[in-house]
């Protein structure tokens, strides 16, 4: 069995929950105040998800770069490996807003779009 | 040189500006809107983040894409746009405003004006930190600017000195783009920004975060070679002995925002604290014609509260240009115990209802606010970090209305 | 006849400048990429009246004259002057007596206008000072000025009568033969001349050893500043001294030529070879502050923008070292301490002089004594501005919002010279304002780049090794 400590920021009151984890099965949540505690402490402590957001290249423009997002969150632990590929790709300008520049970005459903357009 | 007339002049294309005029122009005002740089969307634009939108939108947004969204809402009002304008000069006395651009000089002549120039960041030398001046020390804003819309790399490996968001938030995309951060140093015993950017942008990339440290002293002739950390005592003195040298070639600093005042502080009151001008529930000045909104007149966590206060200051100013704003009995909404921030300066009868905004000094759990003895609301925690949001009801309302001043206090219990 | 100046600060500048008025080639030399960045980048800025100097010394023989010169020169050369007037506060018995002395002393050293006034009067003109205050030294004649655009200006005009400049550029060596100088060597080759003007600041006593004269002993004395922001403007109008001590004139309170005030400097002895010690200090910053806070008590230290030191050249004999000395046409104009800047005018004409008179050299006929200064539009009036603007839009796209520069006056700075960050922002005032740069750097960065053909990452901000960005983030 193995304990997580975490800091809850589902809201402002920053609970200190301890959750215990057999395997990757959650034993127990404590020091929870609210329902949105347990919640939060299962997800985090199994596999935490974050939204990236970076840069992409842009050729042939006057930005040299245009910032992107995933349209959804991916696993944390899988931000080095999407920053490896987020430094190959590039775009032409102009680009739009809400580009999907990859599909399915490093298999995780999540697309990599523009969020703004660049010239 | 040609007069401009004008119902509602709108200064600054930030959130709160670009929502003011299109509000403005909804509520039928002729409206132009002035921006001194050369895109819509202020601040947001080098904010590539996400934690946008919420409260306005109901979705999470990052700042590019909220700006779009606000661009769009103006592109379908009547309201037109200046860009590369900076005001030189606002006369009062009309009032009058001169403004330079490619474009030429102009002068307006507005029936009201919503000032909404966002704020400046505290620079290096405010600090008053001893060492050599080299290249390498930036402000969050310059190096997120740098970084997120210029695509300029601005740091090997960088040491923040300030804990607020926007230094948070720089350490994760410093990260990211491969620039080692070395450690984030937090004056204060706490951090300065929300518990979520703690976590989602120190904690998972394992970046050290020092509380009650600061920086004694900057070293390096050309380029910044290293900083010296040192712990302080409460009184935010460095203690003899704990100093350290941290090896960096960058020094980035979220050590405050200042609101931007300078064509109007002639002729408005400043609220000392907040350092902008003192509104009152409509965000109206104490010169009748001038309104103020977002981080001119406080500094505010979310970009969603500063649209509102935009779109409140806009919808008013525009009813002031027709005639149709009056300013009720003047009601002063005082500072009881432990708030710092604080808007509005004063309650206005005449408005259907009010919000209140205020931040405590230091984390302080299970307080309550209050208003007056009339409107109460407990709090778990309250953090400096996170502005605290108070509605008045109508009723509430003309109750503080019969006073002269209201005390605002955040009570223990 | 072909004469090296040496050093491109306000006083090496300005001895160019007069050099240029006769039929001879000029040469400057200077270390740095830029003019003024030695000693002349961090100086109090002050035109003194001559009062704080014994009669009989070099410093009081050429103070006034150099003040009285700044008026004519700064209309000249289109440069910052104001005469603000001065006071040197009295607390005690003791300090009003310094106070009469440096009256007697002013007076011998022939200072126009000195009173003393008490406490009311002082008030009065200045009600920010401490009230404790017993009496003050008013001096009318005290100015204050740039100095760093006293000397580019004045290298400005030297090259439109002229002037050979050589930047980056630091003297390896001098040729001395039969007792006479014959050449001037550097990294980037050998110049022969006739003459040389040692005024190379804090290495004035490399370059005299350089000449095979052993004379001269420097050292750096650091004085640290603090700099609150143009909000302070209406605080205090002439120049606010403290009696003054044996070391030094004390820790002032100045009012800038931008509007704010300067604080300081202390005065800290530094070892002969920390030429470059310009690091502040927490004792030295709290000491200015203690300092000034001694004069005006209520100085809201909150709108402090920026803190910096700089290095003032110190020799034993506490006065200037000027002339030919010991090797012929090898002449100094070294160990330029206070009143160092408001001398440079004076010793610059009288050198000139000599080296004309020794050496026969006729007058130029084409002189040109004036100098265009960089128009700075907000200065202007509506009308002229808009002219600006009509014939080049740039000059109504303002880039540095604190202090209104454009990108036309960015422009025109390149076009002179400057070719980092510090070169526009010592031309133009860009990024010397409020925001210290937190909203032009960036801006300023791209322009450079642009004008100058260069990548945004080779841009320096004072010169190679000192590049604000490193290079593309998706290269």
């Amino acid at each position: 069995m193995t304990e997580v400590k975490l800091v809850c920021v589902s809201c402002p009151v920053g609970c200190e929950l301890t959750v215990v984890l057999e395997g990757k099965e959650v034993v127990s949540v404590t020091g929870n105040r609210c329902p949105r505690g347990e919640e939060y402490a299962r997800a985090e402590a199994v596999e935490p998800m974050r939204v990236l957001m970076t840069l992409v290249r842009v050729e042939d423009g006057r930005d040299r770069v245009v910032s992107v997002k995933t349209d959804r969150p991916i696993p944390l632990r899988l931000f080095p490996q999407a920053m490896d590929r987020v430094r190959e790709l590039s775009v032409k300008a102009p680009v739009r807003i809400g580009t999907v520049i990859e599909k399915d970005f490093l298999s995780t459903d999540a697309n990599l779009v523009t969020t703004r357009t660049a010239h | 040189m040609r007069a401009y007339k004008v119902d509602v002049l709108v200064i600054g294309a930030g959130a709160a500006g670009m929502a003011a005029a299109a509000a403005a122009a909804r509520a039928r005002a002729s409206v132009v809107l002035l921006e001194r740089g050369e895109r819509l969307g202020g601040v947001l634009e080098q904010c590539i983040h996400p934690g946008f939108g919420l409260h306005r939108y109901r979705e999470e947004l990052t700042g590019p894409e909220f700006a779009h969204r606000l661009r769009g809402e103006l592109e379908a009002s009547d309201a037109d746009v200046l860009t590369e304008a900076t005001v030189l000069d606002i006369h009062p006395d009309g009032p009058k405003v001169v403004v330079i651009s490619p474009k030429g000089l102009k002068v307006f002549r507005p029936k009201a004006v919503v000032w909404a120039a966002g704020a400046r960041e505290r620079p290096f030398g405010a600090l008053r930190i001893p060492g050599t001046r080299p290249a390498g020390i930036f402000t969050a804003g310059l190096a997120q600017r740098l970084l997120d819309l210029e695509g300029l790399r601005p740091a090997r490996r960088a040491v923040i000195l300030g804990s607020g968001d926007i230094g948070l938030i720089m350490a994760r995309r410093l990260h990211l783009e491969g620039v080692e951060v070395a450690a984030v140093l937090e004056i204060q015993p706490f951090p300065g920004g929300l518990t979520r950017n703690v976590v989602q942008c120190l904690q998972d990339f394992g970046i050290p975060l020092f509380l009650s440290h600061t920086v004694a002293e900057v070293h390096g002739r050309k380029r910044l070679t290293g900083i010296t950390a040192v712990r302080v005592d409460e009184l935010w003195h460095p203690i003899p002995g704990t100093g350290r040298y941290i090896e960096a070639d960058a020094l980035i600093l979220s050590v405050g925002l200042i609101p931007e005042v300078r064509p109007v502080e002639g002729f408005v009151a400043l609220d000392p604290v907040n350092r902008g001008p003192r509104v009152n529930g409509w965000l109206q000045t104490e010169a009748p014609w001038l309104f103020a909104a977002g981080n001119c007149v406080a500094v505010f966590d979310l970009v969603d509260t500063v649209a509102e206060l935009g779109e409140r200051a806009g919808t008013a100013a525009a009813r002031y240009a027709r005639g149709e704003l009056s300013r009720g009995r003047r009601v002063s909404l005082v500072r009881g115990e432990n708030v710092v921030s604080l808007v509005p300066s004063y309650l206005d009868g005449a408005a259907e209802g009010a919000r209140v905004y205020l931040r405590v000094p230091r984390p302080m759990e299970g307080v309550t606010v209050d208003l007056g003895g009339v409107v109460r609301r407990k709090i778990r925690v309250a953090r400096p970090a996170e502005m605290i949001e108070l509605s008045v009801n109508g009723d509430a309302l003309a109750e503080l209305s019969r006073r002269p001043e209201v005390t605002v206090e955040v009570r223990p219990g | 006849m072909r004469i090296a100046v040496i050093g491109a600060g306000a006083v090496g500048a300005l001895i160019a400048r007069e050099l240029c008025r006769y039929e001879a080639e000029v040469l400057l030399f200077e270390r740095e990429p830029d003019v003024g960045w030695g000693v002349t980048k961090a100086n109090s800025g002050i035109v003194h009246a001559g009062f704080h100097d014994e009669p009989g010394t070099l410093r009081a023989r050429f103070c006034v004259p150099g003040n009285s010169l700044f008026s004519g020169l700064a209309a000249e050369l289109e440069i910052s002057f104001r005469r603000t007037g001065a006071y040197v506060l009295a607390f005690s018995n003791e300090e009003f007596s310094t106070l009469k002395t440096l009256r007697e002393q002013g007076e011998a050293n022939g200072v126009p206008g000195l009173e003393i006034h008490g406490r009311e009067e002082v008030l009065a003109r200045e009600p920010r000072v401490n009230p404790e205050v017993r009496a003050g030294l008013w001096s009318p004649t005290v100015g204050i000025t740039l100095p760093w655009e006293l000397a580019i200006a004045a290298v400005e005009n030297a090259l439109e009568n002229g002037l050979e400049l050589h930047l980056g550029e630091p003297v390896t060596g001098i040729e001395v033969r039969g007792g006479k100088v014959q050449a001037v060597r550097t990294g980037a080759g050998r110049y022969p001349v006739d003459a040389v003007v040692n005024a190379a600041g804090l290495f004035a006593d490399e370059v005299a050893r350089m000449g095979g004269l052993d004379g001269l002993e420097l050292h750096p004395r650091r004085g640290e500043y603090v700099l609150l922001d143009e909000t302070t403007r209406d605080l205090v109008r002439a120049v606010l001294f403290p009696a003054p001590t044996e070391k030094s004139k004390g820790i002032l309170v100045l009012p800038t030529v931008d509007g704010g005030l300067l604080l300081g400097p202390n005065a800290q002895d530094l070892p002969g070879e920390a030429k470059e010690a310009t690091e502040t200090t927490r004792e030295g910053l709290e000491e200015v502050i203690a300092g000034a806070w001694r004069l005006v008590p209520e100085l809201p230290l909150s709108q402090a923008i920026k803190t910096f030191a700089g290095l003032r050249p110190e020799s034993p004999q506490k006065d200037f070292v000027l002339g030919e000395m010991g090797v012929k046409g090898f002449y100094q104009a070294a160990a330029m301490r206070s009143p160092g800047l408001t001398a440079a005018p004076a010793i610059a004409n009288w050198l000139a002089r000599e080296i004309s008179l020794t050496y026969d050299l006729p007058a130029k006929s084409r002189f040109q004594p004036k100098r265009r200064g960089i128009p700075h539009p907000a200065d202007l009036s509506e009308a002229e501005w808009e002219e600006l603007v009509e014939k080049d839009p740039r000059w109504g796209r303002v880039v540095c919002f604190c202090n209104r520069v454009t990108e036309g006056e960015i422009v025109e700075a390149i076009r002179r010279g400057a070719r980092t960050l510090d070169g526009i922002k010592f031309r133009t005032r860009a990024g010397f304002g409020q925001c210290q740069g937190g909203f032009c750097t960036d801006r300023i960065l791209e322009i450079l780049a642009r004008e100058l053909g260069k990548a945004p990452w080779e841009v320096t901000a004072r010169g190679k090794g000192s590049e604000p960005v490193l290079g593309e983030v998706r290269p």
